[in-house]
């Protein structure tokens, strides 16, 4: 079968690999963590790489999963091999289609990087709870464990697929085996189609429906029908299994590995046996090994097809001398008498003891293990075969976790290591833009592909963008590796940035002997005397060899700025010894060569420049035989910070989070707001300065900054008693205010560095331009004073909110950011929106927020960015799902709509008795901050006197009095939610008179995902599934909702024109309708430095393919044209936009013909798309009749609450 | 009457070449260029920060990003045919080439001597005729002697020369302390041609944004003067072929170009106001003008007012200068 080749890959490209080049259509849409296997589909397709019968795949993006499943069914019934990938709450929206497609019969796989389902949290990690939630789909689930199988298995089930018509949902675990690099045979296309019948694809295509062979499918059954059809499938369900096995088998003669429907291996004898699938199976079997060597009779029986689920087989498969079965699930089903695996043992056992055919009786125990990725090791696995050797071991069992509430986990032993010494194991500390992980890809991809031995490559993310910090767990050795968990014990330990030794315990795991690399700004001769004393502890207690290299140093000669990638990978090489030192290095530049030449010869000749420099500048540290530091690792949390930041949040920041028990956490997902404050970073190189005698006091960086890192207040000059020394104000210069201080005050750190603040900084200072009123300068120097200054700062008393007589650009800047120090990316251009609603709404905003980047930096864990001000009120925030997040937000608008109602018939109700004055304060509230204020006052006022009043319907009303005080509903999501997955239900939702916002932060793109085109995407970007470049013009999402009429529409950039994004924000919220503000939100997919986000912008406005606007339904009445162009003619070339950002460069760097082409027409969509708005401004329209000065013509008024309801409250009614 | 002239070597029917210029840009101008009668082509500069910072920025860029989040290991496609800076104009070398038949000569554009200017050799593969070496430099480097400056440009001509087998123009500018020494310097070391004067972009301020703003201006026949002094200095001391580029606007210029001493005469700026169509308007007003006043061929005046057969040599030094000076009276002495 031709030869085949050793490939390292992981687990996605993997599947991908056989899945594309055995498919002719495969529909698409982004989910973590199987969105590579897409993007590379999509990437395979675009280069016109051919599937195994010489044809190019149909790559289709859908606008969600359930449109992908739809097409995918589609194209099946229209006798195409179709595949498509997803994961977690993408397969969930799958599932109507999944049972139409094996209710037809239809050949298809599926393959699925198995993912958690959100809950009570959203989880992107690894488990079976998507998968199960399948099972009873009628398709075949068929489980890998290991990259080579999700290689094999993917041929297997296409194969067993078109023999048994039973459709496949082929998985594997999200990140273990999704994401893990590892050497593995590669099948040939010759193999592919040796293995893959045609026969049979000639079959499919002869059921497919066309109208030349006419017949009809989708038919809607009666009783009469329905159930005896639906039984009438049972025939092909028997005989899947058999099916599945001799496709196996003929794999084995094929490629010469085995596989059972059910695999045991182990002690011919067992006496104890595991029961589980996936990649703990892995891990499972090398314990298994160990224990058998060590003289335990324990085996493992692995379960590959799961469905349908085959009772003889699995029966056959148990040694019959087992006496007891732990059966380990990856999921958890609340309620249920077992989760689903342990449940069908128990089944399969029961029924073949019953049916005569075992006379095994084991006992059985359920398990739950690894659910989202948590760890699951050899020690647990001794800890499940310890359980069983109880008289009475422990039922439904957890393992990997400290259960101290129902105390359902097992005790490990957390030091056990049983990895074999010929086995090198290597743990790198980077950050995310060091480039630490590509160097370690490539370096397991040489050692994988140019040695004998086996290699294995893990790689652990972060949560956040900006600062990202990446750990790698690399393998090797001679034999293969089965290691489905995190190194805990490593011959080899680097850490590529310094500072991480004062926030990680990065040595934990080096071993005794080993090898410490890292990498600091110090010569061999001063790098000890900067370590902390933990650090030095660890390295002379475990007698580490100690390597430095200042990489930066050649790194920055070269012009590579912080790639310092290949300078530490020929480290790694030099030392580790794997390969001879020159081969290495040969091995590193062809590496080299392959990964950059696409990106220029230039890039390849200063990487391999490096590399020629980096060992003159490593030195091996000679170790001091004692300590002699004095610094100790600071704390990573303030001792000021709140109990449960103390007990729980700083051991999830310390990277300890898997040692929190049960009882450390909340039982429903939630979360005290205002923990980001308490993490700080310090990522910051450079933080802003302010030069008070040139600020011109515009407030616009503070409106800029991502990251709430920069802040202005106004104060009282006696507030200033007490100021630490240093700490900067002036003189207040508006007239609203004067007489006040002001200060701009940076948080150093908290700020991410991005300069966004310094660029859009418009003062500057006249002897010196370069100068300006900020500046940026050396964080570490600063950091203690500036530390101390913001401190003080904080403590100053908030501006009185109803003295900001303007609130524009600079006024707004004077209210609290409710949202500060978020993990998004340095120079995020979402979240300056986001603070800036929380400034202006803050105190009474509820935030429905679409899954997107928005959620992950606005609720990952450990620490959330929002928060409270000191009156404890702040954004109440949700994340949903991602498709519904429209629906969500108007759930909460409903729920407080009707708390009000509720609220003001009891009001009424009462009447007189609360004193007309206040009641009806209380029901026709003032506008603007001083109403508001006035409003909270009554509020308090009628708590008074309802305590004055018992009964029920006064409780009712303490209830909801806070509710009188209005609510801001804001929903708020990217542009993969608001335009593709969730447009249907954004779209209702504006066809409702409910008062909600929506804020669609619009990068143009799935940033969250990794860049995939959305129907946002501009004509002419580049992005993922538009290689080539986008085509279609962005959908004008502000025109389609301006076509309702009653819609408040507005388009914002603050890097344009920052009084009319404040300005739409305010008329957006008072509009008592629905609103809909798009904002242009630049983003690092757009590819250039966000420092330059802000002109972006500006040049997105002035060459008109970012018009500003506000529609707003109310000028109608006022006998005006509703829309309302903010912005001038376009007076800057599209060109002249585009030329800045990768995303259209990357299309001319491909194509410049078609480039011109497209880039014309951007042109010309853009003028097209600019004269319709400045018509449409020019267009006034009829007032409706009925048609109030709000904008709408709203139904009649609200009834008063009906007679019988006063008289119950009024018999209630008497002082307490 | 015979125009006909030669440059880097190539016999050219006239002198009559549009400079480097964004003109080349467009395949179907350079066919009307041909057909407007170019003798050659001059391509647009490959600049040194094309080819390295743009690899280097987008290097930084993208890959800053990527291989950090467990979400999005990248963000942008990868496409398989994405070049950065040089490949593609290798290609648009190649297809200027196939669409014309005349000599097209590439355009290297840098400052200092690095690797950048391997795509010499490059360039010779894609089809060109002959380099142009645009040494577009400003001595701003207080610790830079004028000697170290010259003799970074002498390697870069050095590394050029060995690396093709093509003849090698050097473009060079008029700020150097002593440029008939370092004419000389670059002729010995066989520069086949030398092209006076590269025109800088030249920054203005802008009072408002208290910015300073690089601009182009296109030139006027006044900027010629300066490169006609150094033509008449230079013409007949150096064995290179000269060319003049920068300030060509009619016919009278062109002629006094070459009465100075080019053998090719470099438009640029009067192609963009005017078309291509100028070309071969200017090559007729020369042909009559030399036919009116009975020259037997172009040759016949070229040098003719250069330093070494000038009537007055002194007119192209310094007596030139107090002369003028003299003679100036200044705006409000008009009597």
């Amino acid at each position: 079968m031709g030869s085949r080749q050793k490939i390292t890959v992981d687990g996605n490209e993997a599947a991908a690999s056989v899945a594309y080049r055995t498919n002719e259509v495969i529909a698409i849409y982004p989910i973590t963590p199987s969105s590579p296997m897409g993007e590379l589909s999509d990437a395979w397709a675009a280069e016109k790489k051919p599937n195994a019968w010489g044809t190019v795949p149909q790559v289709i993006e859908m606008q969600s999963e359930g449109g992908a499943a739809g097409a995918i069914h589609g194209a099946l019934q229209g006798g195409a091999l179709a595949t498509t990938f997803t994961s977690s709450q993408g397969l969930l929206l799958m599932i109507p289609n999944m049972y139409k497609i094996a209710g037809e019969l239809t050949p298809f796989v599926m393959h699925v990087a198995a993912r958690t389902l959100a809950t009570h949290a959203l989880s992107i990690f690894g488990d079976h709870s998507d998968v199960m939630a399948c099972r009873q789909t009628g398709f075949g689930l068929l489980a890998s464990g290991s990259v080579q199988e999700v290689h094999d298995f993917a041929l297997i089930a296409q194969a067993a697929s078109l023999a048994s018509r039973i459709p496949f949902l082929h998985f594997f675990d999200g990140f273990r085996t999704s994401h893990e690099l590892a050497k593995i045979e590669e099948l040939t296309d010759e193999d592919l189609r040796a293995f893959v019948d045609e026969t049979l694809i000639r079959a499919h295509r002869e059921r497919a429906l066309t109208p030349d062979r006419p017949v009809l499918r989708g038919t809607a059954q009666n009783p009469d029908a329905f159930f005896q059809a639906r039984e009438a499938a049972n025939l092909f369900y028997n005989a899947c299994p058999g099916i599945v096995a001799a496709t196996m088998d003929r794999f084995a003669e094929l490629a010469g590995r085995r596989y059972h429907l059910f695999d045991y291996t182990g002690h011919p004898e067992a006496e104890r046996v595991a029961v589980l699938m996936g990649s703990g199976a892995e891990t499972a079997e090398e314990t298994v090994d160990w224990l058998i060597e060590r003289g335990e009779k324990v085996g493992l029986l692995r379960v590959r097809l799961y469905r349908p689920f085959s009772i003889p087989d699995f029966i056959a498969a148990l040694p019959p001398t087992v006496r007891s079965l732990a059966v380990l699930d990856r999921t958890k089903e609340p309620g249920a008498p077992g989760d689903p695996l342990y449940l069908d043992v128990i089944t399969a056992l029961r029924e073949a003891r019953e049916e005569g055919r075992t006379s095994i009786d084991p006992r059985v125990v359920a398990g739950r293990y690894g659910l989202s990725s948590k760890e699951f090791n050899p020690s647990m696995i001794k800890a499940v075969f310890d359980n069983l050797r109880e008289d009475k071991p422990r039922h439904h069992f957890t393992v990997g976790i400290v259960d101290d509430v129902t105390h359902t986990s097992l005790p490990w032993d957390a030091e056990l290591d049983i990895e074999p010494d010929n086995t090198v194991r290597a743990l790198f500390y980077g950050l995310g833009s060091d480039g630490t992980v590509s160097a370690n890809k490539s370096s397991i991809k040489i050692i994988g592909e140019e040695t004998d031995l086996f290699a294995q490559g893990y790689f652990v993310y972060d949560s956040k963008k900006a600062g990202a910090i990446t750990v790698s767990h690399l393998r090797f050795g001679p034999r293969p590796i089965r290691s489905s968990y995190l190194i805990r014990r490593a011959g080899f330990v680097a850490c590529h940035q310094f500072d991480f030794l004062d926030k990680l315990d990065v040595l934990e795991a080096a071993m005794p002997g080993g090898v410490f690399l890292l990498h600091a700004p110090y010569g061999p001769e001063t790098v000890w005397d900067h370590l902390p004393r933990e650090v030095q502890e660890q390295i002379v207690e475990r007698k580490l060899r100690f390597y430095v290299i200042d990489a930066y140093k050649v790194a920055r000669e070269a012009g590579l700025g912080g790639r310092i990638n290949t300078i530490m990978q020929t480290c790694f090489f030099a030392i580790s010894g794997v390969l001879p030192r020159d081969e290495a290095i040969n091995k590193i530049k062809e590496s080299i060569e392959k990964s950059y030449g696409k990106r220029g010869a230039e890039v390849v000749q200063r990487n391999f420049q490096v590399v020629d420099a980096a060992l003159a500048h490593l030195h091996e540290v000679p170790v001091p035989a004692a300590v002699t530091a004095t610094r100790c690792r600071p704390p990573l949390i303030s001792d000021e910070a709140p109990d449960f930041v103390r007990r729980v949040t700083a051991l999830m920041l310390a990277g300890k989070g898997d040692l929190l028990p049960v009882s450390a956490f909340p039982v429903d997902g939630t979360w005290p707001t205002g923990t980001a404050k308490w993490e700080k970073r310090n990522l910051a190189a450079d933080i802003p300065v302010w030069e008070s005698s040139i600020c011109i006091q515009c407030n616009q960086c503070t409106l800029a900054c991502p990251h709430a890192a920069i802040r202005a207040k106004v104060y009282e000059p006696a507030e200033l008693n007490g100021a630490p020394e240093g700490f900067r104000s002036m003189d207040y210069k508006a007239a609203d205010l004067r007489g006040l201080k002001y200060t701009l005050q940076v948080a150093p750190e908290d700020c991410t560095g991005c300069n966004l603040c310094v660029e859009v900084c418009p003062a500057k200072d006249k002897a010196n331009p370069r100068r300006k009123a900020i500046n940026m300068e050396p964080q570490r120097p600063l950091r203690d004073a500036e530390r101390n200054n913001f401190r003080f700062f904080l403590g100053l008393p908030e501006v009185d909110r109803a003295r900001i007589q303007r609130l524009d650009a600079k006024g707004s800047q004077f209210f609290e950011p409710l949202f500060e120090f978020s993990g998004a990316c340095a120079g995020c251009g979402e979240t300056p929106y986001v603070k800036l609603l929380t400034q202006l709404f803050g105190d009474r905003l509820l935030v429905a927020n679409a899954t997107g980047c928005s959620s992950i930096y606005g609720g990952n864990l450990p620490t959330t960015p929002y928060t409270t001000n000191r009156d404890g009120r702040g954004p109440a925030w949700s994340n949903s799902l991602f498709e519904d997040n429209a629906e969500f937000g108007l759930g909460l608008r409903v729920a407080a709509d009707k708390h009000r109602e509720q609220a003001e018939e009891l009001l009424q109700c009462f009447g007189g008795g609360i004193g007309e004055v206040l009641v009806s304060g209380l029901l026709h509230p003032e506008a603007g901050e001083a109403g508001l204020r006035a409003q909270r006052e009554r509020v308090v006022a009628l708590r008074d006197h309802l305590r004055t009043v018992s009964g029920p319907a006064a409780r009712r009303l303490e209830d909801l009095a806070d509710y009188l005080v209005p609510k801001s509903v804001w929903l708020v999501g990217g542009d993969g939610w608001a335009y593709d997955i969730g447009f249907g239900g954004l779209d209702h939702v504006l066809a409702q008179h409910r008062n909600v916002n929506l804020l669609v932060l619009d990068t143009e793109v799935y940033s969250n995902t990794g860049g995939q085109q959305s129907k946002a995407t501009p004509l002419g970007a580049a992005a993922k599934f538009a290689v080539a470049g986008k085509e279609i013009p962005k959908k004008d999402l502000g025109l389609y909702a301006m076509s309702y009429g009653h819609v408040y529409v507005a388009r914002i950039a603050f890097g344009a024109k920052v009084n009319q994004t404040v300005q739409a924000l305010m008329e957006a919220e008072a509009y008592p309708g629905p609103s809909l503000v798009i904002a242009y939100s630049h983003c690092i997919a757009h590819g250039y430095d966000m420092v330059h986000g802000a002109d972006q912008q500006r040049l997105a406005v002035e060459c008109g393919v970012w018009p500003l606007y506000r529609f707003d339904p109310r000028r109608v009445a006022d006998g005006e044209a509703p829309l309302h162009l903010d912005c001038g003619t376009p007076k800057v070339a599209v060109r002249d936009y585009m030329k800045n950002e990768q995303r259209f460069r990357m299309v001319e760097k491909q194509d410049p013909v078609r480039f011109r082409h497209l880039l014309a027409l951007a042109t010309q969509v853009s003028a097209q798309r600019f004269a319709v708005y400045e018509q449409l401004a020019g267009i006034k329209v009829p007032r409706l009749e009925g048609q109030s000065e709000d904008g709408f013509a709203r139904p009649p008024v609200p009834l008063p609450p009906p007679a019988v309801a006063v008289e119950a409250v009024k018999k209630e009614e008497r002082p307490a | 009457m015979d125009l006909s002239t030669t440059y880097l070597g190539f016999a050219l029917p006239h002198p009559f070449v549009p400079g480097a210029s964004p003109l080349v840009d467009d395949l179907d101008m350079v066919r009307r260029l041909e057909d407007a009668g170019a003798a050659a082509i001059v391509m647009h500069s490959l600049f040194e920060e094309q080819i390295t910072r743009e690899q280097l920025a987008t290097y930084g860029r993208l890959m800053a990003t990527e291989e950090s989040y467990g979400e999005a290991l990248s963000y942008l496609p990868e496409p398989v045919d994405f070049h950065l800076g040089p490949e593609e104009y290798l290609e648009h070398l190649r297809k200027v080439k196939a669409a014309v038949s005349i000599p097209v000569i590439a355009s290297l554009n840098g400052t200092t001597d690095g690797g950048w200017l391997s795509y010499a050799r490059l360039m010779e593969q894609a089809g060109a005729d002959a380099l142009e070496l645009n040494v577009y430099s400003l001595a701003t480097d207080f610790d830079e002697s004028s000697e170290l400056l010259e003799k970074r440009v002498l390697h870069m001509l050095w590394s050029m020369k060995s690396a093709v087998s093509l003849p090698v123009a050097v473009k060079l500018s008029p700020f150097y302390t002593a440029l008939a020494h370092f004419a000389r310097r670059l002729d010995d070391l066989g520069a086949d041609g030398l092209v006076l004067f590269n025109r800088f972009y030249q920054p203005d301020f802008d009072l408002e944004a208290l910015e300073v703003k690089p601009a182009l201006r296109l030139s006027d026949s006044s900027e010629l003067l300066l490169r006609l002094r150094w033509l008449a200095i230079l013409s007949g001391r150096v064995k290179a072929s000269l060319a003049v580029t920068g300030g060509v606007h009619t016919a009278e210029d062109a002629l006094k170009a070459v009465m100075a001493g080019a053998h090719v005469v470099q438009v640029v700026s009067a192609l963009l106001k005017h078309g291509p169509e100028r070309l071969r308007t200017l090559r007729q007003e020369v042909a009559l003008w030399l036919e009116e006043h009975e020259y037997d061929s172009l040759a016949q005046a070229r040098g003719s007012l250069s330093l070494q057969r000038c009537p007055d040599p002194a007119a192209h030094e310094r007596a030139n200068y107090m002369h003028i000076l003299q003679s100036w009276r200044g705006v409000g002495d008009r009597v």
